[in-house]
């Protein structure tokens, strides 16, 4: 294991092989797709909501089922609880973040470009820094509607988290949130970054054992 | 890799998800009749029936026979709204009833299309179309010129090109000229009518009538097939009686039935000189050949219906124990070959024995006639209380020597039936599951509720050899006749789109509601959702005419809001995205209390205002 963390400065300068390339050319095409596809729903529940209201958020835009209406119909409803009206508005990283998938795009076909495994595992880093902070952002929106209600609300509910992955019952409703088609490329991005470098490793391994087997042989 | 275990995690989320939203719907009914439609699910058929003199129209769905929903027609129903708003009120005209006797749905080729259902009203002479798409009226015609007592519709041609209408009465004419009843004979007269519909939007105006004699139109059936252009009608009173029409109505053996060619009729007033009579073409079928005949029925007859095929016409004669059936062919060759056995008033009476291919011995009291389109009809037995099943022709040799052959089943009804139905009867291509019987007297059947008791509808299973009573509910006053259509041809819309609102006083946004005053004329813009009126007060000084326009700004299915204003009369009920508009006096000094009548949402006893009249 040591062994392997000490090959890891030469491991970075290593050139990705051209099956790893493609890989990362996937990456980037997948990246860009994912713009235009929803990464999350929220779907809620009621006794006489069994149709189900939805939410998707995009990288771009808030969409709600029902041609729109469901969102408004999720407004009226936490008008109750005292819950400040959800609008698109307040999603500013909706502005900037089509644009930061557009450039990890970039980055991946950069990456392919110039082959090595540095940056590749640059572009991962960030990609994954990205990833975490969007999830994080994301769980905060979610807090900071459901924890500031308006205490003149005509129902006096205790604040709550809403569920970021899995499902909750919230007073009469349950409310399922799970990732969509969007994030599912996101995460086979990662796949991608994760399998280029892993075929630079094996191939620097199989080069290493090649190498080494004189010497084993003299042992 | 915090990330990238969410999304793992969020994978396998996305399966467990997938796999709990499956819903099961097996059940075993053990016991249960056919009819039982467990809670939560729905029936195959919308049934709507007339209403009768309650003016109405109520849908029920089949085979449960629960009633669904009540259509005001010609009658105000607060619970609606209806007759209350300016439009439905306008609509109504100066009556507050109507008389439903025959329910007819649109049709295209010859096929239910689920566009409109159209409503007949006896007493004022009338005929409303109701919109299924949100199952409103949308449209209410007459009094129809020159016609009195309009019993003898609502009947569809094959493409809703006609409402086919025919008079119940006879009176002078112009209607509201004067002759003593004495000289009915010389001075009454009847009339069918050509409704003419507009394919676009479906509205209805009258395209051209014939002059009839005195006699009393009954029920009709429009053709399809060789039939297709012609629409028939039975009589009674062809003794031209203006006295104790019972006993001086049944005298003769035999009455007249219409036969009218409407496309011959369409034809006439749009290439010939037609005398116009209050603003409507009246064509004397004596002067234009081809546009009526009369064929000989049975005595005193109800129901004249055409089969599927459209060639077999069946009349029956309600005071005698038999059943007619007509072949079309043979009508076409008589009138080709001008085989006739005599004319009346200039119209020609055609050959009966040339035209009849037999009298079927249905049964006691023969009124309606339905199919199943596998060449069975089943006629209502009013007088023995049944429904009799029998055989269309071509019947075999031994049948036409001995036609009581023909009738293969009957079942007893309780009690009296008036008309049944089968869904698709009158349609080329009948549903023949199930027939529903509508019988006028329920007595012993079920709970007393005192003296004034619903009628029955009794299901009757006809999928089989032999007919099988399955259920049976209880009816408001007074179905007459109804019409079925499977579920899935119906699309009905259960919100107004905002979009789609074209009411020129619509509001969407509180801030742009308010009150404004010209004279003591004051407008109030007003909205409504859960669980508020902008505005909530409402000011203005006694004596104004305070017209509101009241949008419900909701998007939601059933999301209805009320508003009824206490002591002024006044109930408007809003669908969502609907603005209904509505005028009361303010003629009492006062504070009166407004609010939301329609249970809407947990704060729906808080949906209230105030109008403050003012005292001069
Ligand atoms: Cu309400």
């Amino acid at each position: 294991m040591l062994d392997f963390l000490n090959r890891i400065p030469d491991l970075l300068d290593r050139r990705v092989p051209d099956s790893g390339r493609l890989l990362l050319v996937a990456g980037a095409v997948m990246l860009a797709v994912s713009i235009f596809l929803p990464l999350w729903q929220i779907h809620l529940v009621a006794p006489q909501y069994q149709e189900g209201l939805d939410l998707y958020i995009h990288s771009h835009k808030l969409e709600a089922g029902n041609e729109g209406q469901d969102l408004t119909e999720i407004n009226n409803l936490n008008h109750y609880i005292g819950m400040a009206p959800i609008e698109e508005e307040d999603f500013a990283e909706m502005t900037f973040i089509p644009f930061l998938l557009g450039a990890f795009s970039l980055l991946a076909l950069r990456a392919a470009f110039f082959g090595t495994v540095k940056s590749v595992v640059d572009t991962l880093v960030l990609f994954v820094y990205f990833g975490a902070f969007s999830m994080w952002r994301f769980y905060y929106q979610l807090y900071t509607y459901a924890h500031n209600l308006d205490p003149r609300a005509p129902m006096d509910i205790e604040p709550f988290t809403p569920i970021l992955i899995g499902w909750k019952k919230i007073a009469n409703f349950t409310q399922y949130s799970f990732p969509r088609e969007g994030s599912a490329l996101l995460l086979l991005t990662v796949l991608c970054f994760a399998g280029a470098i892993w075929m630079a490793v094996r191939q620097d391994h199989a080069a290493y054992e090649e190498e080494s087997e004189p010497e084993s042989a003299t042992a | 890799m915090q990330h990238v275990k969410l999304l793992f995690l969020a994978v396998l989320t996305l399966g467990l998800v997938g796999c709990g939203s499956g819903s099961s719907s097996s059940n075993s009914n053990d016991g249960a009749p056919a009819s039982y439609v467990p809670p939560g699910e729905k029936d195959d058929y919308y049934l709507f029936y007339s209403g009768g003199h309650s003016g109405q129209v109520f849908v029920a769905g089949m085979p449960s026979l629960r009633e669904i929903q009540t259509v005001p027609v010609f009658t105000p129903s607060p619970g609606h709204g209806y007759g209350f708003s300016k439009k439905s009120k306008e609509m109504m005209g100066e009556y507050r009833w109507g008389d439903v006797h025959h329910p007819g749905l649109s049709k295209t080729d010859g096929t239910y299309d689920g566009r409109w259902l159209f409503v007949n009203d006896n007493a004022n002479n009338r005929v409303a179309r109701i919109s299924l798409r949100d199952f409103r009226t949308k449209q209410i015609l007459g009094p129809i010129p020159n016609s009195m007592g309009n019993h003898g519709s609502s009947f569809v041609t094959p493409n809703t090109e006609y409402l086919l209408v025919a008079t119940r009465f006879s009176v002078p004419l112009p209607k509201g000229s004067h002759a003593p009843v004495e000289t009915y004979q010389e001075n009454f007269n009847g009339i069918v009518s050509g409704v003419d519909i507009d394919q676009e939007t479906g509205e209805m105006s009258v395209g051209w009538q014939v002059k009839t004699p005195p006699f009393n139109w009954d029920l009709g059936s429009t053709g399809k097939g060789p039939s297709d252009g012609w629409a028939f009608w039975t009589s009674y009173n062809t003794e031209m009686a203006h006295d104790s029409l019972e006993i001086n109505a049944s005298q003769r053996d035999r009455d007249f039935a219409a036969f009218v060619n409407w496309e011959r009729a369409e034809e006439v007033v749009q290439n010939q000189d037609v005398n116009t009579r209050n603003g409507v073409p009246l064509i004397d079928p004596a002067e234009h050949e081809g546009v009526m005949y009369f064929v000989p029925v049975s005595k005193s007859p109800h129901g004249i219906d055409a089969s599927p095929s459209g060639r077999w016409i069946v009349a029956s004669g309600k005071l005698q124990p038999t059943t007619t059936v007509f072949d079309f062919e043979q009508v076409k060759t008589a009138i080709e070959n001008e085989d006739f056995q005599g004319e009346f008033r200039g119209v020609p009476v055609l050959n009966y024995d040339s035209i009849v291919e037999g009298e079927v011995p249905v049964g006691q009291g023969p009124l309606h006639t339905q199919y199943d389109g596998e060449g069975n009809a089943y006629t209502s037995l009013f007088i023995e209380s049944a429904v009799a099943k029998w055989s269309l022709p071509p019947w075999d040799e031994e049948t036409k020597q001995d036609m009581s052959q023909a009738v293969t089943d009957k079942i007893n009804v309780h009690y009296n039936i008036g008309h049944l139905v089968i869904p698709g009867s009158d349609t080329k291509e009948p549903y023949g599951d199930w027939l529903v019987a509508m019988n006028k007297l329920k007595k012993d059947r079920g709970l007393s509720v005192g003296p004034e008791m619903p009628e029955t509808s009794q299901l009757i299973d006809i999928s089989g050899e032999e007919m099988e009573m399955i259920e049976e509910d209880y009816t408001a006053p007074e179905p007459h006749f109804a019409q079925a259509v499977p579920a899935d041809v119906i699309d009905p819309i259960e919100v107004y789109k905002q979009e789609n609102n074209d009411h020129p006083e619509a509001r969407w946004e509180p801030e742009n509601t308010g009150v404004t005053r010209n004279g003591d004329q004051v407008t109030v813009h007003m909205i409504s959702k859960r669980s508020q009126y902008y505005p909530d007060k409402v000011e203005v000084e006694q004596g104004d005419e305070v017209t509101f326009h009241l949008t419900n700004i909701e998007q939601v299915s059933d999301m209805i809001h009320g508003f009824g204003i206490a002591e002024h009369n006044m109930n408007g009920v809003v669908a969502p995205g609907e603005t209904k508009t509505f005028t009361i006096t303010a003629d009492k000094a006062g504070v009166y209390p407004f609010y939301c009548t329609n249970f809407c949402s947990a704060l729906h006893q808080e949906m209230q205002g105030y109008l403050e009249v003012k005292p001069q």
